[in-house]
Order: structure tokens, then C-alpha cells, then sequence
């Protein structure tokens, strides 16, 4: 009886999460689904093709726009991963006046709504004459960024053990050489999630995105944003799905770096 | 005695951490080629004076000098001196190999040469073979010997040792203490070695200094450290002791009649220190010392009774509760003739076997500085 029991258990547990995924990952499915859907319409699934990945390629604007998304992504990102971890390091290293305010002021860009962030950014830019283009996107895009670096390289800092930059300097490393050579390579793991993190961001903002953006400048999720008004035709599934399968890829790659030793 | 050669001076050195007031107007002058340890339990200021010499702390006054050089001002990688870690600080990126080189890649030597010198040391410290692994994949021992091997390479006038056995277990300690004081020998360079645990330190050092809250105390031989403690503190700290509050009654010639709570003793009184009648001081004898009888001997009148006995491997030694409650040690070999428990002894012992104190003026004057000015 109690065994039956058990394996009934053990069937339902696994129906659920079976289901679980199922939800998480059919409207995916969907997309790349009709991605290679004959049809224009995307109800009904008509007949099987490739013409819309063909078609993508003649879609200027679309490429357009997703160029923009990278271009703003990676510079962004560069941005962001810079100041992110010489601040996080510059705060675990060192004590000073307002230390705590500062860390509880990192906190802030967080958790406000995207749109008081957008909105303030676009007074900013406006106040202080800077061209609302791709230049605004990726300042923009490197302040909301800043802060998860600052928290990623912060928990790598934590189990950081400061005397092996003392060991360094003993063995004649100035302080420079030591960061380079001892400091980052060990902190480099969380340096390198935090970046992964800024670039996703980036390229998934919609909201700041839309404040901060100028004319001629749009990224891909404002431009199918725009496009929903008018129907979204399958060549943008297909562009989805593209990014889709390479994000799955990277995602696979460093997470099986991720396992590499911490401390000695 | 021969010529001997400051390498390290210490002038007068105070540290200050915020209100804790670590290092205590510190004078020592360590020489070229010796061992010198610097012993005293935690938070005595030993680490911080270290790290002074290594150029991690500035002293908040005084002067360090390398080679007669002031140094305080210079970085660490601007001194001639390295460091062995406590916690070993390799670098957990790099395999032994690039750990070991690294000081020499520092200095820009050519790469033949630093291989060369690597192989060397690894051979030194008896771990060739494992250049291509990484300090995680190694024991606390072979950590030890490749941080020892990073510091060598870079041929420091002093080595500077960070409590570096602490987190060892017992036996690898004893090996690893002979291990260092050979390699010490056989180099030639000098070591200043930081630990808390005296044994270590009467094992290994050629001199000792003795620290306590921020004061050295004694600076001295392991065996003069051990026979002739200069404070109630070395004596309690370094070995068993036997330490009687007391005070001079009579003096003739140099052995004095002190009075203890409980009756009469007999000392040698130290040479060239004056005393007076009356003075207040501390009579310490280690317990191998004291001797037992069943008659009072001359001069003593101390009773007491046995209250326990402890066999500590080949040695007895008896718990003898005198007439102020105060529990004095006997140690004896087990092949030597002991007090049976509860039995009435009267404790004597061998004049010249006492270390005599006085208490120690500079604390009194240091605590009635800090009382008129408010703890700072």
C-alpha cells in the first residue's frame, strides 16, 4: 500500500514539473514554431519554411535596430563592468565617511520603477544638451547597469582574502601591478557574471530604453514594440529565434566555466 | 662575544588603532643571521610589529631601519625584506611554479635564470615535482614550504614569519620547526618569527622577545628567558610557574629572608638590582624546583597539603594547596620519589633556584597616565 502510495507521489511530482516547464518554455516553442510558418498569420500553423529567415536578411530596419541593441549592449557593458568593479573593489578595500549611505544608494536604481529612472534620465540628458541617440542609450544603459556589476563582484569580494595582495606587494608588485596580476584574475568569475548580467539588461530594456532613445536609433525590443501596432510579421519570429539559440549557447558555456575553484 | 651586525633597528616605535594603543615605545635591534622570535599571546602587538617591518602598518612614531636605512615611509615592495603569511597567501590563480617565480618576474630577471632559481628552491624546500600544481590541489604542510620557497627566491636580508606553523597539526609542526631552523642555518639570512606558542619559540629561536600588551617584556636566550623571566608576566606565560607575592624582611650579603602571606623563604637576590626592606616582590620558582619535606627546612616555613596528583606522560606532577588557598606545582620523573596525596609536606627549595621580580614600574606609571588623561 505505502509503496503505491509512494510511486503515485512520485508520478504526480513529476507531472508537475513536467508542466512547470512546459509553461516556461511553449511560448518559445510557439515562436520558433511559426518562425517557420508559411503563413503571415500567425494562428494557424499552414506549412513549413525557411523563407522568413531569408526575408530577415533584406529587412534593413529590423537589422537595424538589433545592430543598435548589440552596439549599445557591448559598450554599454564595457561601461558599466569598468566602473562597476573598480567601485565595488574601492569599497571593500577601503573605509570612509558615508560608506554605508553609498552601499544603500546602489540599492536604489534597482528597485525603483524602470520609469521614474527613464524619465529622470531623459530630464538629464535634456538639461544638459546631450543628443538623445545612441550616445543616450548607452549612458543609460551603463547607469542601470553599474549597480548589479557592483553586486556581483561584491560576492566574489567576499570570500576574497586581502593578504594575497599583501603577498604580492611584499614580492615587489606595485599596487597596479598587483590588481592586474593577483586582484582581478581572482575576482575575474564575478567581474565576468556581472558583465553577462549588464548585457542582458541592456539588450532587453524596453522601458529606459524608450525615454533615452532619439530618432533613428531604436533597438530591437522598441522596434517590435512598434511593430505590435501593426502586426508582427514571422521574419521577426525568425530573428527571436536566432537569438534565442545563440543566448541558449552562451548560457551553456559559462555555466559550465562557472565551476572553477575559488580560493587555494 | 663577536661583533654583531644590526640588520633591523627599532626606535622607539609606538602604534596607535584608533584608541588601542598596540606597540608600546619599542626599542629592539634584531641582528644579522640570527633567529629571533617574538613570542607573547594574541593581541600583544607581535603581529603588528612584524607587519611594520614589512611595510603593511606605518608606526604612528619612531623609526625602523633596514641596513641602516629608515624604512617606514617605503612600500612593501620597496623593502628588502619578505613575508611568509599566516594563512600562506598563495595565489590561488597560479600553479606552484608561478607562485615561486613571481618575485622574480617582479624584478624582471631573464626567464632562464628564473627557471633555474625556481628549480633550485623547489629542490630547497623538497617539492620538485610540483610546479605544475595548484595551491588548492596541496597540504597545509606543502603550502607552507611553497610560501617559504616564494619568499627565499627574492634572497631577503630578513624573513619575516606570520605564526606560519599555526594552523598545522602537532607533529608536522615539531618537523616543520626543524625544517625551518636548518633551513635558517644553512641560509644564513635572518628570521624573525611571530608565535604564541613557547615551546615553538624555546625550540627554535636564538633570542626571544617577549611581548606583553604592547610591552617587550624580556629580550634574552630561550634559556635565559626560561631561567631568569624579567616579569611575573614571562614567568607565567613562558613554562610552569610558581610565582609568591612576597616581601623582603631581611638581606645578608646577597641572599634575602622574604616573607610570603603564608611564612618565610629564602632567595638570592638578583645582581645589580638594589633593594630595599619592606620592597614588594615576586619570588617565581618553576616547578621541577620545589623541593618537599616532611620537617621544615632553614629559613622556609611554608605548609602545605597534597591535594591531587597528574600523570602527564613520564611526569607526576602534585597539586600542593598552601595556607592562602594558593595551588603549588611539583613536577617530578615518574622514576622520582613523590608526596602521597593528602599527605602534610613543607615546601622548600634551593635558594639560587628563585627568580626574583619587582613589579613592573613603567605599567603603574602607564596606568596612572591613562587615568589623568582621560584613557587616551
Amino acid at each position: 500500500m505505502r509503496s503505491r502510495q509512494k510511486k503515485i507521489g512520485r508520478i504526480l511530482s513529476s507531472i508537475y514539473s513536467y508542466l512547470v516547464y512546459l509553461f516556461l518554455y511553449l511560448p518559445i516553442f510557439i515562436i520558433i514554431l511559426f518562425s517557420f510558418n508559411t503563413s503571415e498569420r500567425n494562428i494557424v500553423f499552414e506549412g513549413f519554411t525557411f523563407e522568413w529567415y531569408l526575408k530577415l536578411f533584406d529587412n534593413g530596419v529590423l537589422l537595424n535596430a538589433y545592430g543598435n541593441t548589440l552596439f549599445v549592449g557591448f559598450i554599454s557593458t564595457v561601461i558599466a563592468t569598468v566602473i562597476g568593479t573598480l567601485a565595488s573593489y574601492g569599497m571593500s578595500k577601503y573605509k570612509f565617511k558615508g560608506k554605508g549611505i553609498i552601499d544603500i544608494l546602489l540599492y536604489i536604481p534597482v528597485v525603483i520603477p524602470e520609469i521614474v529612472l527613464g524619465i529622470s534620465l531623459l530630464a538629464i540628458f535634456n538639461l544638459s544638451n546631450i543628443p538623445m541617440g545612441l550616445t543616450s542609450l548607452i549612458i543609460a544603459h551603463a547607469t542601470f547597469s553599474i549597480p548589479f556589476v557592483v553586486f556581483t563582484v561584491n560576492a566574489r569580494l567576499a570570500g576574497f582574502d586581502r593578504s594575497v595582495e599583501e603577498a604580492a606587494m611584499d614580492l615587489g608588485a606595485g599596487r597596479i601591478k598587483t590588481f592586474f596580476t593577483v586582484t582581478l584574475p581572482i575576482i575575474l568569475p564575478g567581474v565576468i557574471s556581472g558583465a553577462f548580467l549588464a548585457f542582458t539588461l541592456s539588450v532587453d530594456d524596453i522601458i529606459i530604453s524608450f525615454f533615452t532613445t532619439g530618432p533613428g536609433s531604436n533597438t530591437f525590443p522598441l522596434k517590435v514594440m512598434e511593430l505590435t501596432k501593426t502586426g508582427v510579421a514571422p521574419d521577426v519570429y525568425a530573428l527571436t529565434t536566432i537569438v534565442f539559440i545563440v543566448t541558449v549557447a552562451v548560457t551553456f558555456i559559462t555555466q559550465r566555466d562557472k565551476k572553477k575553484p575559488i580560493k587555494g | 662575544m663577536e661583533e654583531r651586525k644590526a640588520i633591523v633597528e627599532i626606535k622607539n616605535v609606538n602604534k596607535i588603532f584608533g584608541e588601542n594603543h598596540v606597540v608600546h615605545d619599542l626599542d629592539l635591534t634584531i641582528y644579522k643571521g640570527e633567529f629571533l622570535t617574538m613570542l607573547g599571546p594574541s593581541g600583544c602587538g607581535k603581529t603588528t610589529i612584524l607587519r611594520m617591518i614589512g611595510g603593511f602598518e606605518e608606526p604612528t612614531g619612531g623609526q625602523i631601519l633596514v641596513e641602516g636605512e629608515r624604512v617606514e615611509d617605503k612600500e612593501p615592495f620597496e623593502r628588502n625584506v619578505n613575508t611568509v603569511f599566516q594563512s600562506y597567501a598563495l595565489f590561488p590563480h597560479m600553479n606552484i611554479w608561478n607562485n615561486v617565480a613571481y618575485g622574480l618576474k617582479m624584478k624582471k630577471v631573464k626567464k632562464e635564470e628564473i627557471s633555474r632559481q625556481v628549480a633550485e628552491m623547489l629542490q630547497l624546500v623538497r617539492l620538485n615535482g610540483f610546479e605544475k600544481r595548484y595551491p588548492s590541489q596541496l597540504s597545509g604542510g606543502q603550502k607552507q614550504r611553497v610560501a617559504i620557497a616564494r619568499a627565499l627566491i627574492n634572497r631577503p636580508k630578513v624573513l619575516l614569519l606570520d605564526e606560519p606553523l599555526g594552523a598545522l597539526d602537532l607533529k608536522l609542526r615539531k618537523e616543520m620547526q626543524l625544517e625551518l631552523k636548518n633551513l635558517q642555518k644553512k641560509l644564513g639570512i635572518t628570521f624573525v618569527y611571530v608565535t604564541h606558542d613557547q615551546e615553538e619559540a624555546l625550540t627554535m629561536s636564538d633570542r626571544i622577545a617577549v611581548m606583553n600588551q604592547g610591552y617587550l617584556d624580556q629580550l634574552d636566550t630561550p634559556e635565559r628567558v626560561y631561567e631568569k623571566p624579567a616579569t611575573k608576566f614571562v614567568a607565567d606565560f613562558i613554562g610552569e610557574s610558581n610565582i609568591f607575592e612576597a616581601t623582603i624582611s631581611h638581606m645578608t650579603g646577597d641572599t634575602a629572608s622574604i616573607g610570603l602571606e603564608v611564612g618565610n623563604a629564602l632567595c638570592l637576590l638578583e645582581k645589580g638590582v638594589s633593594y630595599s626592606l619592606s620592597e614588594m616582590v615576586y619570588a617565581c620558582v618553576r616547578p621541577e624546583k620545589v623541593l618537599f619535606s616532611a620537617g621544615e627546612a632553614e629559613g622556609f616555613n611554608i605548609k602545605g597539603v597534597v591535594k591531587e596528583q597528574i600523570y602527564v606522560g613520564n611526569i607526576i606532577k602534585s597539586n600542593i594547596i598552601i595556607a592562602n588557598g594558593q595551588m603549588v606545582i611539583l613536577s617530578r620523573l615518574d622514576i622520582d620519589e613523590v608526596p602521597k596525596v593528602g599527605e602534610a609536606v613543607n615546601i622548600y627549595w634551593n635558594p639560587d633556584d628563585v627568580v626574583l621580580m619587582k613589579s613592573r614600574g613603567y605599567q603603574i606609571h602607564h596606568v596612572i597616565e591613562n587615568a589623568s588623561l582621560g584613557g587616551d
